[in-house]
């Protein structure tokens, strides 16, 4: 029998090379959802691995942006799940995931209900229910945003630096240009006189 | 994301009565352990950080337990005292917000003040290094944010709430997080369209400027060397 459930959203930096595990025991029959999704960081990429207790791998994904992965833990013991930064020599990545075991706890600790939910306390589950997916899809929507927002950063600085290494390097070319050209005609008499 | 579990022995308890047979002990096992859920390892002078990035106004509850490892026994031990852990909280600006020194056990609550990334670093503290040395510190770890925060069979005793009105608090604090959160998108978009015009306006006079260059350097040149040529009388 599944026990109480939880979920556990995390967002972490990844630096390169980099490997990152995390754990948690599990109890044989509960139903899990691994879902993951890179916000910063270089072409926005992460490995992914889950392994069961006995070392199964349950999931294996390279070079991944995000996904999502369900499963039903065929035994007790402790699940853990990867990720690696290994592919990458200087870029950190910051991931988030969000590991849900099982159902979410009930509202009452003392939920041995027998009874039927009454009319009232039926909407206001759905209503519950219909609010948690708007919460998730706001953080979904903020996360692909960040990751919107990171790259117009990174774009606006690099047209800066580009823009002044630009101008820099076609003033330095041309008064460059114009003194070599000077030096072939200065000392060299003899090479002039062809017509 | 989704309703959060907040780590208490309590409600863990209650959990075991339900279940019946080899299931449970494996449950009680897990109970007497403490707060269940996620873990990770952490080295001796490692410092871990995770981000949350939330609205402002918003209440974040962290709950931790440290394990160590014992090499003789090649278990982690369930509790040791003398293991410390340092947390510290910046905000987005930089500024610390939180920086305290907890025991093995510990937990850590913060509100934000301004919308943002807000970095929770973890890192060991140990008044007896020598236990430690070369070993793993295990270390679980729960962070709630907004709503989960929220203790609601707490809610319920303090303020003498019916079934139904605890239901209604919760729906009501749920629409809270989600006003707070589009409050905080339309501050974000407006980050990302000023940045998005900076952008334009810097690809704008840069590419100006540089058209100019090249043609005032142009200018310059034929003239230089026309000054140039006619002086060694070859024009």
């Amino acid at each position: 029998v599944p026990g109480p459930g939880g979920a556990s959203e995390i967002t972490f930096e990844l630096p390169d090379n980099a490997k990152q595990c995390f754990y948690e025991d599990i109890t044989q029959g509960t139903k899990c959802t691994l879902e993951f999704q890179v916000i910063t960081g270089g072409h926005y990429d992460v490995d992914c691995r889950l392994e069961d207790p006995d070392g199964n791998v349950l999931y294996k994904e390279m070079k991944k942006q995000y996904d999502s992965f369900t499963f039903t833990a065929s035994k007790n013991g402790t699940y853990k799940f990867c990720f690696s930064n290994e592919f990458s020599t200087f870029t950190h990545k910051t991931v988030y995931f969000d590991f849900q075991v099982g159902e979410d706890p009930p509202l009452f600790p003392s939920e041995n209900r027998v009874s039927a939910l009454t009319q009232m306390e039926s909407a206001c589950v759905s209503i519950h229910e219909a609010l948690k997916s708007v919460i998730d899809y706001q953080t979904h929507f903020r996360l692909r945003e960040a990751q919107g927002r990171s790259r117009a950063e990174d774009l606006n600085t690099r047209v800066a630096y580009w823009s002044v290494g630009e101008a820099l390097i076609l003033l330095v070319v041309s008064i460059g240009q114009v003194f070599l050209l000077k030096s072939f005609f200065s000392d060299k008499r003899t090479t002039t006189t062809r017509v | 994301m989704r309703d959060g579990r907040r780590a208490r022995v309590g409600r863990c308890r209650g959990g075991w009565r339900r279940a019946m047979g080899r299931p449970a002990l494996l449950l009680l096992a897990l109970c007497a352990a403490g707060a269940r859920g996620l873990y990770f390892h952490i080295g001796e002078t490692e410092k871990r950080c995770f981000i949350e990035e939330i609205p402002d106004e918003t209440m974040v509850i962290g709950n931790y337990r440290t394990q160590m490892w014992d090499k003789q026994k090649e278990v982690f031990l369930p509790s040791t005292p003398g293991l410390g852990m340092h947390v510290e909280v910046k905000d987005p600006e930089g500024k610390v917000v939180l920086s305290r020194q907890y025991g093995s056990e510990g937990r850590f609550t913060f509100t934000s003040h301004t919308p943002g990334d807000h970095q929770i670093c973890l890192h060991s503290n140990s008044t007896r290094m020598a236990l430690f040395a070369g070993g793993r510190l295990r270390v679980h770890l729960d962070i709630q944010v907004g709503e989960h925060a929220n203790n609601y069979p707490e809610i319920a005793a303090r303020d003498k709430l019916t079934e139904l009105q605890l239901r209604a608090r919760q729906l009501l604090d749920q629409v809270e997080q989600i006003q707070k959160e589009q409050d905080y998108q339309r501050y974000r978009e407006e980050r990302f369209r000023l940045t998005s015009e900076s952008t334009n306006q810097r690809v704008l006079w840069w590419s100006i400027a540089q058209t100019v260059i090249l043609i005032l350097t142009g200018i310059w040149q034929m003239r230089h060397l026309k000054s140039f040529f006619e002086a060694k009388k070859l024009v």
